[in-house]
């Protein structure tokens, strides 16, 4: 949003410094990891591992079509209502079957990521407003569709894919972990996401390499608004009820954050896929051994508001050399 | 323009004619942009007092304008931080922290109710505005920090948001249920800030300064605006209303309530696009942004009224009221620069 005024002198201290914004994430959760290991009792076990990666997965998912939206210098605000709208739908649809109710979730992520995309593409909004729109919209329509109940899933299938466990490993974490290697490869490999970065870095240039930025841009909303819809479906079948007034409320934020503390610049034409993952677990289990040292919740926000600053701060130097 | 002279000489004719026609084209498309939810807002007031017997009471009218007081608050110290070009997104934690300080703070008196917020909140609105202004960091991540910071700070003096603080201090009390004229001070407090700031963005120096810095960052550090010190103020300002605004709703309520907020930088946002503020900077009014919180006021009012609609209707129909502004917005925007 801030246009920078002055070129800033080159800054060549040091190799650290280079160093610092690409790995700092890996950096500080190797650690926080250690720290762990000797200083927090049963961290080292499998069932708090296993908590851990179970917690973060949503985030992840979320988080990983979040980096795709900036990536093109966007923002999408509007995935946590995507996630109440596909949590709102699975039990109306889960008699046709747990196909039928994963189906209809995803459409609706669909559905909103088409209105968002052409809001963003076609009409010309900020991505900011035109995700807010859908942002306030979308959770009020998911609570109207569910009559603003709680409404308990019981379909085994369903629910085994929230709490069940595929050699040895939760369903959920496979999932969360097929979806990263998808995403990696859509911008490491593919046309779309040459095409994604590009525009990402300079839309006008885009537009006279004669790129079809609109029809990119909206699919770019789209497939975060997919992966939100997945987190959705997903939290439910883990909770075992869908609630569709707490169903992924604030998620925005730790998305946002995962991006930015893995190293993602908002100003677009990058994404760090695996640096995003990083950021999710980063945050993960900061609040998680907090958590353990009986630090309070207030505490923990607090923190997380130094570490964004400071994971900005740190990737702004890059940014400007 | 008659028929007869425009065959005589057409060149000329024809040109004055389409100055003409664009200069009133732009005049038109201007004054939609900015009195386009006013002029909303009447149509919906005037089906309400059609439809609903119950809007036009003195009653309800003092509801709506009671209820519409934080919002306003909040909307317009958003309003100077969107005409700069920047967002602010740590209004609600502010909002809510400010209310459990003024009731916190009560117990040594009114003066220490206000206080107390506007100290605080003014100070992280400082903090804010710093970070913005010399660390270039964008104003969306800066205050997305303090939007969770604030809410860590409300919940640290808070007990973990388990503790109520109850207004100890009577007139603080009185502030938000007593009332002058039928209306509640809380709406004339609003009504004199409201008017302070409509002064100081269109009659002062620093109005201008925050007009300039929207339209174009560089131009105004060319003009020899102070960019910087102008972005500071702008979200100082934001933070200081966003206490004031918590601490009148704890006068209201009586205690210092500890979940409500969320999302209130959201609704104050929505108030003011669509109130006809460019989020882009430099372009709109307080005057729409009144209009803008009247309006979802109204709406969620007649909601309330019909009764056995689910009051989450609320929120699809401010959502899709943003949406369509903003999109017509856009269009007007395009069609000024086509002109």
């Amino acid at each position: 949003m801030t246009t920078n005024v002055a070129a800033r002198p080159a800054t060549n201290l040091g190799n650290w410094q280079a160093w610092l914004p690409k790995y700092g994430v890996y950096l500080a959760i190797v650690l926080l990891v250690l720290y762990n290991i000797f200083f927090t009792p049963y961290f080292l076990t499998w069932s708090n591992l296993r908590i851990q990666l179970i917690q973060v997965a949503p985030i992840v998912i979320v988080a990983l079509g979040m980096a795709l939206v900036i990536g093109t210098e966007g923002i999408d605000l509007s995935v946590g209502s995507v996630m109440a709208l596909a949590a709102a739908l699975i039990p109306l649809y889960l008699g046709y079957g747990v196909a039928a109710a994963i189906i209809a979730s995803v459409l609706a992520g669909v559905a909103v990521g088409f209105i968002n995309g052409v809001l963003v593409a076609r009409v010309g909004l900020q991505p900011i407003v035109a995700t807010l729109a859908l942002f306030v919209g979308g959770r009020g329509l998911a609570v109207v569709i569910s009559h603003g109940q709680l409404k308990d899933i019981r379909n085994p299938d369903f629910v085994n894919l929230g709490s069940g466990d595929l050699l040895g490993i939760p369903v959920l974490v496979w999932i969360a972990a097929a979806l990263v290697l998808v995403v990696g490869f859509l911008v490491r490999r593919t046309v779309f996401g040459r095409r994604l970065l590009a525009i990402g870095g300079n839309r006008p240039a885009s537009e006279l390499a004669g790129l079809p930025v609109k029809r990119v841009l909206i699919t770019v909303y789209i497939v975060c608004a997919v992966l939100a819809s997945i987190a959705g479906l997903l939290s439910v079948a883990r909770i075992q009820s869908s609630d569709a007034s707490a169903v992924g409320l604030l998620i925005e934020l730790s998305a946002i954050t995962a991006v930015v503390v893995g190293g993602t610049p908002l100003t677009g034409g990058r994404v760090r896929v695996l640096g995003t993952v990083a950021g999710a677990l980063l945050m993960q289990l900061v609040i998680a051994t907090m958590i353990k040292h009986n630090l309070q919740p207030s505490t923990t926000e607090m923190v997380q508001a130094v570490i964004i600053l400071i994971a900005v701060y740190v990737a702004r130097e890059r940014k400007t050399r | 323009m008659t028929m007869g002279t425009a065959e005589k000489t057409p060149a000329p004719v024809a040109v004055a004619e389409d100055v003409r026609k664009a200069e009133r084209t732009d005049r038109i498309v201007a004054t939609v942009q900015r009195q386009g939810a006013l002029a909303v807002l009447v149509v919906v007031v005037l089906i309400a007092l059609a439809a609903f017997p119950n809007f036009r009471s003195f009653d309800n009218t003092a509801t709506i304008l009671v209820a519409a007081t934080p919002p306003m608050l909040i909307a317009l110290g958003m309003t100077f931080v969107i005409l700069t070009g920047g967002i602010d997104l740590s209004v609600g934690s502010l909002y809510v922290l400010g209310g459990v300080l003024a009731a916190w703070a009560s117990q040594w008196g009114f003066a220490a109710a206000f206080a107390a917020p506007l100290v605080v909140c003014g100070a992280i609105g400082l903090a804010n505005g710093l970070l913005i202004a010399y660390t270039r960091v964008a104003p969306f991540i800066v205050t997305l920090a303090a939007l969770l910071g604030a809410r860590g700070l409300m919940r640290a003096i808070s007990s973990e948001g388990s503790e109520t603080y109850l207004v100890k201090s009577d007139p603080f009390r009185d502030l938000g249920n007593g009332s002058f004229l039928g209306i509640g001070y809380q709406v004339w407090l609003v009504v004199v800030l409201v008017g302070l700031g409509m002064v100081l963005l269109g009659r002062t120096r620093f109005g201008h300064a925050v007009y300039a810095v929207g339209g174009s960052e560089d131009a105004a550090a060319l003009m020899g605006i102070a960019v910087r010190r102008t972005k500071v103020w702008v979200y100082v300002m934001s933070g200081l209303l966003a206490g004031v605004a918590g601490a009148i709703n704890a006068a209201k309520l009586g205690s210092g309530v500890t979940v409500l907020g969320t999302g209130m930088e959201l609704d104050a946002i929505a108030a003011v696009v669509i109130g006809g503020t460019l989020l882009t900077g430099g372009a709109g009014t307080i005057a729409g942004t009144i209009a803008g919180v009247l309006l979802l006021g109204v709406i969620q009012n007649l909601i309330n009224q019909v009764g056995n609609v689910n009051s989450n209707w609320q929120q699809v129909i401010s959502g899709t009221f943003l949406a369509l502004v903003v999109v017509a917005q856009t269009y007007l925007v395009k069609l000024r620069r086509v002109s």
